[in-house]
This record gives C-alpha cells, structure tokens and sequence, in this order.
C-alpha cells in the first residue's frame, strides 16, 4: 500500500499529538490487563490483607468447574445466535432499502437509531415490554397459550438477551451490509438477469458472493460485540439468571469479580477473554484488512 | 435470429420527463444496426427498452412474432454486452460463459461443446480459469462477447461496449465484431456516441438527437446527404461548415447560385472545399491554425464577415503558413442547404 509520508518540523511534535491515545490505552486498557493477568495467577485473602502466588491454580480449576464449561456452551449459543438473527435481518432490511429508488435516506436513519441507545437503556426498554406482570409482549402471548415468564424459565430468559443484544446491533450490520449492497454494479443484476437468473438466483449467486468480505468482516465483529459488549444488555433485564440460565463469560467476569469477590477465578476469566479477543483480532487482521479474495 | 420493430415507442420517466418520443424503427434480420448520437440522446434507454431492463411507457416493440412489451429481459432471449463488461469478478472465465446457459437448463455436453466454440473464436481459450481481474481489459471486452454469443440469442445488444479501450484496442475490436456480427449473422443494434464506430460498423445507422430519430440510412448515405442540420455537423470529422446564406452572400465572390427557397445555411464537408480560384464561390480569408494529421492537414480558416472559422482539408502537408492569407472556392454541386427554422435539408 502507499502510504504518504508526513514530516513533521520538529522531532518531539509526533510523539506529542499521539501521546493522549497512548496514555488513555495505558490507563485504561493495558494497566488494568496487566493488572489482570497478575491476579489471576494470585490469591487474595478476605480481607484483600495479603496475596499468594498460587500459579496457574485458577485457570486450572475453571476448566473444571462445571458452572464454568455451562457458561461456555451458554456463551456460545448466545454469540452464534445473536450474530445470525442480527446479521440475518439486517440483511434483509438493507436488501428492502438498496430496492427503494426514493426514500432511502429516511429508512436508513431510522434504522440507525437502535445503535445510538446504550446498551443499558436498550435492555430496560425490553425489560419492560417482556415484564411478566406488566409487560405487553407476556400479555398478548398469553392468547397463544405461551406462559412467558423470564423470572423463573432459564429458555425464555435466553430468548429475551438474544432479542435485546441482536436489536441492538442490527442497525450497525445494516449499514454495513447497504454499503456493500451498493458497491455492488447494478450492470451485474442486470446482466445476469438477460442470463436468465431470477431475482433469488440473482442475489444467491451473484450479490451474495460479492458481499462476502462485509459478511466476513460482520461475523468477526459481531462475535466480538456478542462476547464482550452485552454486559450492559444482560445486566438491566436477567442480571444472569435464572438460576445461571443467561450468565455468559462476560457477565460471569462480572459476577464471580463483583459479587463473588473471587477476584483470581474473575481475573483469569477475563484473561481467558481477552485471548479470545486478540484471536479474532488476528484473523480480522489476517483476512479482512487484506480483503477476502474473489 | 429475429428482427426487431418498435412501434410508436415512448419513454416517459416519472416527473413527466421525455426519453424517447413516439419513435418507429424496424431491423431486418441479421442487420446490425448503430444507434449514434450525443449523450442523452435516448439511444442507451432505447436499447435498454428493448433489453427489457427498462419499462416501455407506450408502443410496442418485438422480436421476431413475439410482442415483448410484457417479458422479462430473460425471456426475450437477447445477450448484451455492457460499457464496463459486467463480468461477474467471483467466477472464472468459463463460469461466466457458462451461467447463462446453466440457468436455462442446458445439458452439460452442449454447454461445454459452446464454451469451447466462443473460447475458439474468440481466442480465450487460454484464459477459462482466470478471474476477470486477471485479464487485461481487450480480453475483457472478449469475455462480454463470449457471454453474448455462448447463448446463441435472436439479438445482440451492444452499449457502447468500446469506450473503455484505448483508441488502438477499440480500432481492432470495432473490425472484429464486425467480422464476428457478418459470420454469425446475429441480429445487432449497437449503441455508441463515436460517429466513427458508428460509420464503419453499421448496415445502418440511426442518429437520434433528443429522443428522437433524425435520420436512418447507410452510413454513406448519410455523409453524402445529411438530411437535417444536426445529422451534417454530427457526422462526418472535421464536422461539415456550416455556413449562414446572408453571410456568405455578404462576403463571397464568383457566381453565387439561385438556393432553393427556404435556404438559410449551406453546408460543405471540409475537404470538398479546393484552395486556388476557380469556378464557384470564391472566399478568402487568414488561416489561424493548421493542424498536421498525417497524410491530411486541417486548416481553419477565419474569414471577414464569418462568424465560425472555416476548416478545409487538404491532402498533404499544408501548402499556405499560419496567419497567411489564402484563397479558396466552394464547389457548387458540394453544397448542402438547410432551413435554419426546422434544420432540415432543403432541396
């Protein structure tokens, strides 16, 4: 790639206009790591009066505890859903729009709002509209003969994070998915349309297929998203319950840290996250920012 | 193959804005046919009219028996090539010669016997496994035409399928699909706003100017008898002079002609114009500026009196300087004449 050189007048000036990203990433994201892979190896009495070196005692027993391999496999299922149904209708909604010829422009915004609200307020609001005593959703689903209570069934309160965090995110996979749809030559459609191929044909075997570095670089952020940024979502409507039926990893962090004051086991929770992390980030690396080959 | 007749057909976009006025035009068989004309003449939304990717507001246009104002563009059974190729980049060469032909249901042998045959022709052959941004954009242009004739359609459509070349590439394309066009024998309307594309690949040729038809005939016929004022200064280059009666009246010497009532500008192709003084009418004037071709020179000439410099050409090097003064005559059998008020030819 080519990349313009700048030269700056002074040998101090580039380190100066770069020092207040470097010294937020060092307080706030490499202190605080460092701090957390220190006392995952550590544990701490009651009173936080003393600390042992106990190795990597912690890690050891994660993999162990059942409560542990459950939030996992609950993790797992929470992420693949999540990323298909938002991934999956904001497809959709940007294919309906890339069609519109006049108004667009409306759609699209009105789409984006869900990402302005914070993750808090997002899951509140579904909170509300699925309350087992006053929430609409429970009400009407009462005719169809669904119980709907999240207090007490574990299934249902799965449901109910994977709709909040998926509504959530929909809005950015859409923008994303209308860019790529546009970037698509509308000669193609045509073409292959005078090729005989039907409009699903066309979209299958054409539009899709050329959509496929947004989709890859959407599926990587959207685990991302769903591993570490639905704190907030799970937080204001099931706070992990019941019974565990919604504590995945990110909320267990939390819980085992916060709640537990289990400060090791937590710690090396978030080590094990933060591996994650980085492994997604070197494929997003490898595969996207040298764009998916067709 | 078929041939193609559109009736009274109209194009009105939404906003009440006119594409094409109630226009009738009938292809033979087999006959290629070049639509030519400025951008925004209609000639593009015409042939995408006829591709079916464009609605017809009124009329009908068909191919062969069939009225296709209904069809849907895979059903009229027509194979285009567009400007920028619209290969599909995920597919190899032999995937996008093949997808047409999957869609309709070929058999599997028929479809690699016609790929090979395109391949053939069309010498790709060595390319089939290539993505399209592999090959250069001539190999490119043949991919599209090999899409076009793997399908073996009643039609081909060609918009402006040379503008991406360079000026040597599409020299060797445009004598190409000619060759191409006569052994296949495939009807074809072509639409291109190079007037030389348009001369030398066309059986016939049809200036639109407006949405609108302003003259059809063979290239030839309309360079010898332009029939409207738009036809004379569109083709032809260096474009006809085109000259007002009263000013050349005003300034011109020798014997001036009895025009045709109802002539207000003459016209005369640049290189019917002679140097010298001889019988006809005489003008002269300074010439501003030479332009050496090659085996001609272009001269354009500013004569008192005249508002646009005249271009003569002349064969050879130039025989008179810049800023020199030169005379010269209008042969009377070279003039065209045109009403000012409806552009046409008057004769």
């Amino acid at each position: 790639m080519d990349t313009k050189r700048t030269v700056f007048p002074s040998q101090g000036l580039p380190y100066l206009l770069v020092a207040p990203q470097l010294i937020i990433t060092l307080i706030f994201f490499i202190w605080p790591a460092g701090q957390a892979i220190k006392s995952s190896f550590e544990r701490e009495d009651p009173f936080g009066l003393s600390t042992s070196f106990v190795g990597l005692q912690h890690y050891a027993r994660l993999f162990q505890e059942p409560a542990y391999l459950a939030s996992i496999g609950r993790t797992a299922l929470f992420a693949l859903a999540v990323t298909l149904i938002s991934m999956g209708l904001a497809l959709v909604l940007a294919v309906a729009v890339n069609r519109l010829i006049r108004g667009g422009t409306a759609y699209s915004t009105m789409l984006l709002w869900p990402y302005a609200v914070s993750p808090v307020v997002a899951g509140i609001l579904w909170w509300f509209i699925f309350n087992s005593s006053t929430g609409i959703l429970p009400y009407m689903l009462e005719f169809v003969g669904v119980d709907w209570n999240h207090q007490l069934n574990g299934a249902q309160a799965m449901i109910l994070i994977i709709i909040a965090a998926s509504w959530k995110q929909i809005s950015y996979n859409f923008l994303f998915f209308l860019a790529g749809l546009q970037s698509v030559p509308q000669s193609l459609n045509e073409a292959a349309a005078i090729d005989g191929a039907g409009p699903f044909k066309r979209f299958w075997t054409i539009v899709f297929p050329l959509l496929s570095p947004t989709t890859f670089f959407l599926m990587i952020v959207n685990l991302n998203y769903t591993m570490f940024d639905t704190f907030g979502v799970v937080d204001a409507t099931t706070a992990g319950g019941p019974n565990q039926a919604t504590n995945i990893l990110v909320y267990k962090v939390y819980s085992d840290g916060y709640i537990g004051l289990n400060l090791g086991s937590s710690s090396a929770q978030s080590v094990i996250l933060m591996l994650f992390v980085i492994v997604l980030t070197v494929i997003q690396f490898r595969y996207v920012e040298r764009r998916v080959q067709y | 193959m078929a041939s193609i007749d559109l009736k009274s057909v109209r194009k009105v976009y939404p906003g009440n804005v006119t594409a094409i006025h109630a226009l009738d035009l009938s292809i033979a068989d087999g006959e290629l046919v070049v639509l030519v004309g400025p951008s925004g003449c209609g000639k593009s939304t015409l042939l995408r009219m006829i591709a079916g990717l464009e609605t017809i507001t009124d009329g009908t246009i068909s191919i062969g028996d069939d009225v296709v104002n209904k069809k849907e563009p895979a059903e009229r059974d027509i194979a285009m090539v567009f400007q920028n190729y619209a290969l599909y980049p995920h597919m190899s060469v032999r995937q996008n010669l093949e997808y047409g032909l999957k869609n309709r249901g070929t058999p599997r042998d028929e479809i690699d016997r016609r790929v090979t045959e395109a391949a053939r022709i069309l010498e790709i052959e060595q390319f089939l496994e290539r993505k399209p941004r592999q090959l250069s954009g001539g190999q490119r242009q043949r991919v599209a035409m090999g899409r076009a004739i793997v399908r073996q359609p009643k039609a081909f459509l060609f918009d402006e399928p040379l503008s991406n070349l360079d000026a040597k590439l599409r020299g060797q394309m445009r004598i190409e699909i000619r060759r191409l066009q006569r052994s296949l024998k495939t009807t074809s309307v072509y639409v291109t706003h190079d007037q030389l594309e348009a001369m030398t690949l066309a059986d016939r040729l049809v200036v639109m100017n407006g949405g609108r038809i302003e003259q059809v005939g063979k290239p030839i016929e309309l360079y010898d008898r332009p029939a409207s004022l738009f036809v004379a200064g569109f083709i032809g280059s260096p474009p006809m002079n085109l000259i007002p009666v009263e000013a050349l009246v005003a300034v011109a010497g020798g014997t001036m002609p009895d025009f045709p009532a109802g002539t207000d500008i003459v016209g005369i192709r640049p290189d019917q114009v002679l140097l010298g003084s001889r019988d006809g009418i005489t003008l002269s004037g300074t010439v501003e500026l030479i332009e050496p071709v090659g085996g001609e020179s272009h001269l354009y000439v500013r004569v008192e009196g005249i508002a646009q410099a005249l271009i003569l050409v002349q064969q050879g090097r130039a025989s008179v300087g810049e800023a020199e003064r030169v005379d010269f005559i209008l042969p009377l059998a070279a003039l065209h004449g045109f009403n000012r008020e409806s552009g046409r030819r008057v004769e």
